[in-house]
C-alpha cells in the first residue's frame, strides 16, 4: 500500500482512532489466511483469478466468473471508495464500544469487489459514500495464542488524514 | 377456478393454518409451541393427525443460535407418531417459506396428500436466558463462516449488514426516514387491530423519528420484536381437500430464484437483493402480475427489506419506494396495497416469515377480524427473507 507522508494535513472532521480493547477476530482458513495476515507485510492480499485476471471475495478455490480453479492472493493497492455506510451504535461486543462505521468499501482495483470494514479515523457521522480510503492494519493475537496465531485486520481510512505508519494509530 | 395455471397446475393448495401462543418470554419450549401450531393448523383443516403424510420445515436442525428455532421436523415427527411418506427440513432455500414450497412441489407429484409445514421461534425466552441479544447472535467459540469477514469489524447483526445498502438506498434515491417510517407505523396500526399482535399501543411519527438508533439509519423500530411462537399451514393435494371444510388456497407461483452469489455484500447492484430474482421468477411463472394483487404480506426483519420487496414484486419502480409509502395511505388496510396487515414482525412479533404465510391464508378465508381487508381479497403475495434470503408465495381464492 501506499505511505502518505507523515505531515499530512488533518482532514476536516478528522478524529482519532484508538484501538478497541476487545474485537471478535477470525480463525483463518486455508483460502482466507492470506487475507487476514497479509497485513504481516503490510499488504492487502485478495484472492486474484489468473483466468480471467479479475479479484474476487470473498476468496475461494475458484473464480466464479470464469470458473478456472488457478486463482490465489496478490497484493492490491489498499485504495478503496466506500460503497455505503452505517454508524452502528448498539453494544454487541463487550470491549468494541459504539458507536463506530462500518462500511463497505469497494477496491480501487476492481470496483466490484467490496470488502466489510471500519473507516476510522473520521468521526463516524462523517464517513460518506464516495470517500476515498485507505487501508491499514491492525494486529491481534487470539486469546491464548501465539504470535504465529497473529491476524491483521484490514481497516481503512481517509485518504488525506492518512498519517504515520501502518498499525501506528 | 384457475387450477390449470402456475407451476403447479392448480394441484397445491392450502387447506389450514394455524399459530401457537406468541408473547415474550413466554418460558415455554419451542418444541411444546411447535406442537401447538401444528396440530392448531391440522385442525383447522379439517383433517386428524393421521391425515398427515408429509411434514416440512425451516431451517432443520444444526443451528447454533439460540432460539432460532423451536424443532426439527423429526422432533414433531417424534412427538405425534408421524407416519410421514415425505419429509423436509431446509435453510439453503428460498427464505423461510422455502419448506412450503417445496412442499407443494411433493404434493403436486403426488408424494404427499398432506404436508404440514411449521417454523417455530424462542428467541424472546432465549435472549433473557442467554444474556441480551448479541450473546444469541454469537455464543462464543471460533466465528462461523457467516461472520468471519464483518463481526471481526463489529458488524454482528443483520440490521448492520441491512444498514449500509439502506443507507446506500437512501443516497442514490432519496428514501427519507419518514417515507420508511411509513412502514413501521403500517404494521403498528394494524398490530393495534390484532388482539395476538405483540406491541399494540399507537405508535406516532414523532416516536419513530426520536427512537434510539441501531445502525444508521435504522432505528429501534426499523427492527422486528423477537418473541417466542410457532406458525403452521397445511399444504394439500387439490385432489385430497374435496370435502374439506375451508376452502381451498391455489398456490398460484412461487418465487424461488438467486441469480447472484449468496452474500449480503458482493451483489452487482448494492440497492438490489435476492428478493428481486425470487420475485422475477414468481411472476415469469404465472399470467398473474403484481396488478392483480389484493393484499401483500411482504417480511419486515427490518423495515427496508419491506421496501426490498415492493420493488421487487414490481410493486413500483426500482428506487420509487418513498414515495409509494409515503404517508402509508396506499398501503393501509384501505389502500390499493394492503400491506403487514397483522402488524409483521415489527410490531406482531417475529414469528420468521411463516408469520407472513398464515396471515395471507387468514385475510384470503375473511377472517382478519377487525383487521380485515375490505372487499373480499382474492389474490395475496407472500415475499420473505433479505439479503442472499428470499422466497415468494403467490395464493388465491381461485
Amino acid at each position: 500500500m501506499k505511505e502518505t507522508a507523515q505531515a499530512a494535513p488533518a482532514l476536516a472532521g478528522a478524529a482519532a482512532y484508538t484501538r478497541p480493547a476487545a474485537r471478535l477476530l477470525p480463525s483463518p482458513t486455508p483460502e482466507s489466511r492470506a487475507f487476514w495476515t497479509g497485513g504481516r507485510d503490510g499488504k492487502l492480499l485478495i484472492y486474484r483469478c489468473r483466468g480471467c485476471g479479475h479479484f474476487l471475495h470473498p476468496p475461494g478455490p475458484a473464480c466464479w466468473r470464469c470458473r478456472s480453479t488457478d486463482v490465489g492472493p496478490e497484493a492490491v493497492s489498499g485504495r478503496a471508495t466506500v460503497a455505503a455506510v452505517t454508524v452502528n451504535r448498539q453494544p454487541w461486543v463487550p470491549g468494541l464500544p459504539p458507536p463506530y462505521a462500518v462500511a463497505m468499501v469497494e477496491l480501487a482495483d476492481e470496483p466490484d469487489v467490496r470488502l466489510v470494514t471500519n473507516v476510522v479515523g473520521v468521526a463516524p457521522e462523517e464517513v460518506r459514500v464516495g470517500m476515498e480510503v485507505e487501508v491499514f492494519f491492525e494486529p491481534w493475537t487470539p486469546e491464548g495464542g501465539s504470535a504465529d496465531d497473529r491476524i491483521w485486520l484490514p481497516l481503512f481510512r481517509p485518504v488525506a488524514a492518512a498519517g504515520g505508519t501502518d498499525g501506528a494509530w | 377456478m384457475s387450477a390449470a395455471g402456475g407451476p403447479f397446475g392448480g394441484k397445491a393448495v392450502i387447506t389450514g393454518a394455524g399459530k401457537s401462543q406468541v408473547g415474550r418470554r413466554l418460558g415455554r419450549t419451542g418444541l411444546d409451541l411447535t406442537i401447538e401450531a401444528v396440530t392448531r393448523a391440522i385442525a383447522d383443516a379439517g383433517l386428524s393427525v393421521d391425515d398427515i403424510d408429509g411434514i416440512a420445515s425451516y431451517p432443520g436442525p444444526g443451528v447454533p443460535d439460540k432460539g432460532f428455532s423451536g424443532a426439527d421436523t423429526h422432533q414433531v415427527r417424534n412427538a405425534l407418531g408421524l407416519r410421514s411418506r415425505w419429509y423436509l427440513s431446509a435453510m439453503e432455500t428460498a427464505g423461510q417459506i422455502g419448506p412450503a414450497i417445496e412442499a407443494c412441489m411433493a404434493v403436486t407429484l403426488g408424494l404427499a396428500n398432506h404436508v404440514v409445514v411449521f417454523r417455530s421461534v424462542w428467541e424472546s425466552t432465549a435472549q433473557a436466558t442467554a444474556g441480551g441479544r448479541a450473546s444469541v447472535l454469537f455464543g462464543g467459540g471460533e466465528l462461523p463462516p457467516h461472520l468471519e469477514y464483518v463481526a471481526p469489524f463489529g458488524a454482528l447483526s443483520a440490521v448492520n449488514w441491512l444498514a449500509m445498502p439502506a443507507q446506500r438506498y437512501m443516497h442514490d434515491f432519496g428514501l427519507t426516514r419518514e417515507q420508511l417510517g411509513a412502514i413501521a407505523l403500517n404494521a403498528r396500526h394494524n398490530a393495534t387491530l390484532n388482539p395476538d399482535a405483540i406491541y399494540r399501543t399507537p405508535l406516532t411519527m414523532q416516536d419513530y423519528l426520536s427512537a434510539r438508533m441501531i445502525s444508521e439509519p435504522l432505528c429501534l423500530y426499523d427492527c422486528d420484536v423477537p418473541c417466542d411462537g410457532a406458525t403452521a399451514v397445511v399444504i394439500s393435494r387439490r385432489e385430497a381437500a374435496a370435502g374439506l371444510p375451508r376452502h381451498p388456497l391455489t398456490v398460484e407461483s412461487v418465487g424461488t430464484g438467486m441469480f447472484e452469489r449468496a452474500t449480503w455484500d458482493q451483489r452487482a447492484d448494492l440497492t438490489t437483493m435476492a428478493a428481486h430474482d425470487a420475485a422475477a421468477t414468481l411472476w415469469e411463472r404465472t399470467s398473474l402480475s403484481p396488478a392483480d394483487v389484493d393484499v401483500a404480506q411482504l417480511y419486515d426483519g427490518f423495515s427496508f427489506l419491506t421496501v426490498m420487496w415492493l420493488e421487487a414484486l414490481g410493486f413500483c419502480e426500482h428506487g420509487r419506494v418513498g414515495e409509494f409509502i409515503e404517508g402509508g395511505e396506499r398501503i393501509a388496510l384501505t389502500g390499493s396495497l394492503p400491506l403487514n396487515t397483522s402488524g409483521g414482525q415489527l410490531s406482531g412479533g417475529r414469528l420468521h416469515g411463516m408469520g407472513f404465510l398464515h396471515e395471507a391464508c387468514v385475510q384470503l378465508w375473511g377472517e382478519g377480524g377487525d383487521r380485515q381487508v375490505p372487499g373480499s381479497p382474492e389474490i395475496a403475495v407472500v415475499g420473505v427473507g433479505g439479503g442472499p434470503v428470499g422466497g415468494a408465495m403467490l395464493l388465491s381464492t381461485r
